[in-house]
């Protein structure tokens, strides 16, 4: 079994069974906690059940912009890079399409009706360049800033190399870089992505989901005071 | 086993009754209660901290990326540049020890040893953290892209250090003072009858105390009692002014909530349920609470939870009381004619919700208000919060801290600034006398008492 048979078979279907049942543990653990009921007469109705915070925190306020302007800015660059790679790449969608039509027998047309849209090559990898370097940059500030870097611990490194190396690993692939065989390249690209899934629900990475439960909640306590959001 | 600090008071004497700024040099030290083994202190924190986590607190512990933006929001951190002084950083040892006891994967943790156990040392360092160094203000809740509301995970790592006897002496001495004698500064119950006769006679004033029957319940906090008794003086003028069917009561009074502030959950309702039975046996409709920030928290938004079920009256923070009736045209103010800058209290405002309405009465007063930079929801705290005024070792950062809110005055160029919470005032008076500023903290209800048409024709 070569790098590439193993990292599209059981590296793929271990890596995503880890990462469905690591994810289910982690937030089962969490959202079937107790909550009390809050029994304090409300100033004002909860009508935006905290989606007002969820969007309200997407950027910060101008008063505290100054300090959080890098952060925020490299943040977005290297999320919207990483999931347009992810999502709006030709080979990536045709490889999801093969696990669609795997498990449900039809493809995403069948299913929705349109295609889903993807952007050109030269596109993708200025994104994933893009993103790279900001990454890059993230890891530089985390190093040399003080507050991160006494904040910091083996997750945040770790994670950010399993966040950097499908990017990385994709754009060597692309390039069909330093004369190793392409097949090894793009079987070294899948599984760094198994890796990362795999890494996913143990780690930080967790935010992805827990970000909206958590602005959710506190949008929901602070509405109901009438608390500045 | 460590040597418990039984002879504190030796060392150190508590100077409780002393004016509170004539305290000088506080000594460095960490400060325990009670006799109990290193372990066992650790272990006692983390069970407490644990002890009411319900599903937001989890969730807020697992979302945090160390971003490090909470730092940007930190006052302490803002003046010193110290990273430790990163809000999410206060809560390490308590983060330690909920991924390795509590969380999903605690089982891993524990048994690969992924985090360590956390330790006394550990914790007594962080003593200066948690209480020295945090005034709970909440402005790093207001910044954290994740949304967690790090200024509760505080108040509950403080219930953790509370049980574990790690508080810092002087705000545990005013905690079990207040728990004891039924307030934090002496005004017990006769003292405060006392000071109410006195004031009533002094100032020529009515103020009814321990009436059966009344509509409206005020209470008043210790630091008005005991340093601004003008405020006992202007609460009866007001209500008077407005023809209020209302009373004070022995027996439910100080709203200030030491349990609250030191992190001990048991004081905390026993000092709610003073003013919750006080209320119910009068037959009040309303509640008022005085001048002050962790009261209006403690009642407001945490009293019916303490209650068990909701409140049967309405409770309103003193400046919310003003506002209402200078909406409804009951309260008529001479203008003042100055320009005024209004300090927001965090607990009131940022957390409490009530920012507009101090701005409505100083309206009515005519004043020109120029406001700060920032201003309501994110307002600087003045640094005296959260019980870090009572603290005398932190005087040295609490007088850096403070510096922020004279530097944002100043550039106000108002005459006059003005706040609706005692402590407020009291750590203003404290800064003021330091750095000789010839700024006055003003209050908000005392400047209504002063300007009130008395002839309605």
């Amino acid at each position: 079994m070569t790098l590439l048979d193993f990292a599209r078979g059981p590296g793929l279907q271990w890596s995503v069974a880890i990462f469905v049942f690591g994810l289910l543990w982690r937030l089962v653990g969490i959202f079937f906690l107790r909550t009390k009921p809050d029994l304090s007469e409300p100033r004002n109705p909860a009508k935006w059940k905290g989606l007002r915070l969820i969007a309200l925190r997407s950027w910060p306020r101008k008063e505290f912009l100054e300090g959080t302007a890098f952060g925020e800015v490299m943040g977005y660059t290297f999320h919207l890079g990483f999931l347009v790679a992810l999502f709006f790449y030709v080979p990536h969608l045709l490889f999801f399409e093969s696990v669609f039509e795997g498990l449900l027998g039809t493809d995403f047309e069948g299913i929705f009706g349109f295609r889903w849209p993807v952007l050109p090559t030269a596109a993708i990898t200025f994104l994933s360049a893009v993103s790279v370097a900001a990454l890059v940059a993230v890891l530089i500030h985390r190093i040399t800033n003080p507050v991160k870097r006494l904040i910091s611990n083996f997750d945040d490194y770790f994670s950010w190399l399993l966040t950097v190396a499908p990017l990385a690993t994709g754009l060597l692939a692309y390039a069909h870089a330093g004369g190793i065989r392409y097949e090894t390249l793009l079987g070294t690209h899948i599984l760094s992505a198994e890796v990362l899934l795999v890494w996913f629900p143990f780690s930080k990475l967790i935010h992805a989901f827990t970000i909206f439960a958590a602005r959710g909640a506190t949008g929901m306590i602070f509405e109901r005071k009438g608390a500045s959001l | 086993m460590s040597a418990p600090n039984q002879d504190i008071d030796q060392k150190f004497p508590l100077e409780l009754n002393e004016p509170r700024f004539s305290v000088k040099d506080p000594k460095v030290r960490f400060d325990m209660q009670g006799d109990m083994s290193d372990e066992q202190r650790v272990e006692t924190a983390m069970r407490n901290f644990v002890k009411d986590f319900g599903r937001t607190a989890a969730i807020y512990m697992e979302s945090c990326i160390h971003c490090g933006m909470c730092a940007e929001a930190c006052h302490f951190h803002e003046v010193t540049k110290d990273p430790r002084y990163t809000p999410i950083w206060k809560l390490e040892p308590f983060k330690q020890a909920y991924k390795r006891e509590y969380g999903p994967f605690a089982l891993f943790f524990r048994l690969f040893n992924l985090k360590p156990k956390v330790t006394h040392a550990q914790l007594a360092e962080w003593q200066h953290l948690l209480y020295d160094s945090c005034t709970v203000c909440g402005r790093c809740s207001l910044m954290c892209p994740m949304g967690i509301d790090i200024a509760t995970l505080i108040s509950q790592a403080r219930h953790g250090m509370f049980h574990a006897g790690l508080v810092p002496h002087e705000l545990y001495a005013v905690a079990e003072r207040a728990k004891r004698e039924g307030s934090p500064l002496g005004a017990t119950p006769k003292v405060f009858a006392d000071r109410v006769d006195w004031l009533a006679d002094d100032h020529e004033v009515d103020i009814p105390i321990d009436r059966d029957k009344a509509e409206v319940l005020c209470t008043m906090s210790s630091i008005e009692i005991m340093k601004y008794p003008d405020s006992v003086v202007a609460t009866a003028r007001v209500m008077n002014h407005l023809g209020v069917d209302w009373t004070f009561r022995t027996d439910g009074y100080e709203a200030t909530n030491f349990g609250l502030l030191s992190g001990n959950a048991a004081w905390q309702k026993q000092m709610t349920m003073k003013l919750v039975d006080a209320a119910i046996a009068c037959g009040a409709k309303t509640l008022i609470l005085p001048e002050c920030g962790h009261a209006y928290q403690a009642l407001r938004w945490m009293g019916a939870n303490m209650n068990g079920k909701p409140l049967p009256f309405r409770v309103l923070h003193m400046a919310e009381f003003l506002a209402e009736n200078v909406r409804e045209g009951r309260l008529r103010l001479k203008k003042v004619g100055k320009s005024v800058t209004f300090h927001d209290p965090c607990q009131v405002a940022r957390r409490g919700g009530a920012i507009e309405a101090p701005r409505e009465v100083l309206a009515a007063l005519g004043v020109e208000l120029r406001e700060m930079f920032p201003t309501k929801g994110t307002n600087w705290c003045c640094g005296g919060g959260g019980g870090v005024v009572a603290i005398h070792r932190a005087d040295k950062l609490r007088h850096k801290v403070f510096q922020i809110k004279m530097d944002q005055i100043e550039k106000t160029g108002a005459e006059i600034p003005v706040t609706s919470c005692a402590n407020c005032r009291q750590t203003f008076d404290d800064g003021q006398a330091h750095f000789k500023w010839d700024k006055t903290m003003h209050s908000l209800l005392e400047m209504v008492a002063d300007n009130l048409i008395e002839d309605d024709a």
